[in-house]
């Protein structure tokens, strides 16, 4: 799952390949670049509108460059007037909440199924699996009558506990475990070390890449969920970062720069985390290929 | 890799069942998450089903059985057909490019050694964002006049195109932003395909002849049959169960709501909006339903590939 090693044109032309393949290769590269520089415009424009003044916004025809310059009032506007604070503290606390949960959740039920006998094992094991198959989305009016009764309706737990429920963090687990020799717990339990020790002590240490793709996957995903917030949360001081640019975004009019300047600052710490953690986010996703 | 540690655990507890033995501990490691599993998950499935039989609201509890009379209603209701109608079509627009732009872009990214963090960074990083963001943005692009796909059509010399409020161009909308914004993921799980198939098998080809066209055709196409099933599996389950981008462009851009609506949205409006909570349940379930023919007939299609294979 290297996906850093070097493959077909390096290699052929460090072997003297016909010049064919080195062709092809620039072409190849020329293509590539052409599709990157489209799929980076929308990215670049979003920024771009963030920093101008409003009147420059709606200039026809459009100009990357802005007449009256570029300025940072749409951020400060946003910051300072809107919710945006209060939205960050949400995200980032159910999110920091529920990646915990998943993880820890996960990686025990995943030693269990890997690493202890059980009768039903199997069955459980299946009837988890099975749970890939339902769409949370289906799930929506019943989960929400549920929390309604728990009196959970605009609540932290409202939002964090129906996304603790997942159940590839445990199918990843498992796949993670089971390929572990048995040797180290073997020898771990003559010393008479305790079930729960093992987990705690040895595999979970082991288990490093599996926990950081979880997290990071649970932590993007929770982070970035819109449908289920959107739903349990009606109070504007609950919301989380989607839900509250996109229902309260009618609040900013047609201000443009203003939009694309909470678009930017929502988008923001994803493309943070995805440029610190892009291997892990990178072979998370190629993980997932182990279903296959 | 995943076969042979699958093979490993198969193994593995053949032997510890052949022993007999029963630890206690297996329960207490998997009873923190069969607990939220039954709760958040179960639960609410039956709870559906039950609700999907009443004539029930969210707010008061005197709910009236009805049996199968919500099912009855919603097949003739053609407002439930359009609206699935629309997630379907989406699916069909929007898998093709995802798969196979996901496919060629990774098979260019595989030769273009300079720089392919860029391209990863390229095609990847829209996936992080979340979809309202996505849909903001794209319905900022889309404006008429003062657009930026608007502004260059013109600067082409070519007509506006009314991206969001035309009938027969919406749903095209909604997928051209919906391909930019998850296209990495695909790219990603191709490229990482890709580098599995051994150098060799390439070697071989090139000495007995074969261009780089035809290697792709008949070595690196084939070889990636097992990535393109889990491209396309994934994908059409992703697909299926489209609603942000659409309902955000829906209410904060303007985009065509009788051309659009997906069937979650309208699972939605008639649950939290009409308070047809029973109604609502019963449009999850035949849904779900839908859902799981297609995931069976998936998982027959892969299996008998892999039989074949």
């Amino acid at each position: 799952m290297a996906l850093d090693t070097p493959s077909a044109p390096e290699r052929s032309e460090a072997t003297g390949k016909p010049l064919q393949d080195r062709v092809m290769g620039w072409i190849a590269f020329a293509v590539l670049t052409l599709a990157a520089i489209v799929w980076l415009i929308p990215l670049l424009w979003a920024l771009d509108t963030a920093l101008k003044t409003e009147a420059d916004t709606t200039t026809v025809p459009v100009t990357w460059i802005p007449p009256s310059g570029f300025t940072l009032e749409s951020f400060w506007q946003i910051l300072s007037a809107g919710n945006m604070l209060r939205w960050y503290f949400n995200s980032f606390l159910t999110s920091s909440i529920i990646t915990l949960l998943v993880v820890l959740l996960g990686s025990l039920a995943a030693f269990g199924f890997s690493r202890v006998a059980f009768r039903g094992r199997r069955l459980l094991f299946l009837v988890i699996i099975a749970g890939l198959i339902i769409p949370p989305q289906i799930l929506i009016v019943p989960l929400f009558a549920e929390m309604d009764a728990l009196g959970f309706v605009d609540t932290y737990w409202g939002i964090i506990l129906p996304q603790i429920a997942a159940p590839l963090s445990v199918f990843i687990f498992k796949q993670f475990f089971d390929g572990i020799p048995h040797e180290l717990e073997d020898a771990a339990r003559v010393d008479g070390a305790s079930r729960f020790r093992i987990y705690w002590q040895i595999w979970m240490p082991l288990a490093r890449p599996a926990i950081a793709a979880v997290a990071i996957f649970t932590f993007v995903i929770s982070w970035n969920n819109f449908l289920w917030p959107f739903i349990i949360v009606t109070n504007t001081d609950m919301m989380t970062i989607p839900v509250g640019i996109a229902t309260v975004q009618s609040s900013y009019g047609v201000r443009y720069a203003d939009i694309m300047a909470s678009a930017v600052l929502a988008g923001l710490p994803l493309i943070i985390v995805f440029l610190f953690f892009q291997r892990q986010i990178v072979q998370g996703v190629a993980g997932t290929g182990l279903k296959g | 890799m995943a076969a042979r540690a699958e093979t490993a655990g198969v193994a593995q507890s053949k032997k510890e069942g052949s022993r007999g033995r029963t630890d206690l501990a297996g329960y207490l490691f998997v009873a923190p998450f069969l607990l939220a599993y039954a709760a958040f998950l179960i639960f609410p499935v039956l709870l559906g089903l039950r609700m999907s039989f009443f004539n029930a609201s969210l707010v008061g509890t005197d709910s009236q059985f009805l049996g199968l009379a919500n099912y009855r209603e919603l097949l003739g209701d053609s407002d439930f057909w359009g609206s699935l109608w629309h997630t379907v079509l989406f699916t069909l627009l929007s898998t093709p490019p995802l798969v196979i732009l996901a496919l060629v872009f990774a098979l260019l990214a595989n030769r273009a050694i300079p720089a392919r963090w860029f391209f990863r960074l390229s095609f990847f990083a829209p996936w992080v964002l979340p979809s309202s963001v996505v849909a903001l943005i794209w319905v900022w692009l889309y404006q008429p006049g003062f657009g930026l796909i608007n502004s260059y059509l013109v600067m082409l010399g070519l007509p506006e195109v009314a991206w969001l409020p035309d009938e027969s161009v919406a749903m095209f909308s909604v997928v051209i932003a919906t391909v930019w914004w998850t296209l990495g993921f695909n790219f990603i799980l191709y490229l990482a395909g890709l580098q599995e198939i051994p150098q060799d098998v390439y070697d071989a080809a090139a000495t007995d002849g074969a261009g780089p066209f035809a290697q792709v055709r008949w070595i690196t196409i084939p070889l990636l049959t097992r990535t393109t099933l889990l491209v396309l599996t994934l994908q059409i389950f992703a697909s299926l169960n489209v609603f942000d981008q659409i309902y955000i462009m829906n209410t904060s851009g303007g985009l065509n709501y009788t051309a659009t609506r997906p069937i979650i949205q309208y699972i939605y409006e008639q649950g939290f909006t009409s308070y047809r909570v029973g109604f609502a349940s019963a449009m999850s379930y035949v849904f779900f339903m839908l859902v799981l023919v297609v995931g069976l007939a998936q998982f027959a299609v892969s299996s008998r590939r892999r039989r074949d294979a």
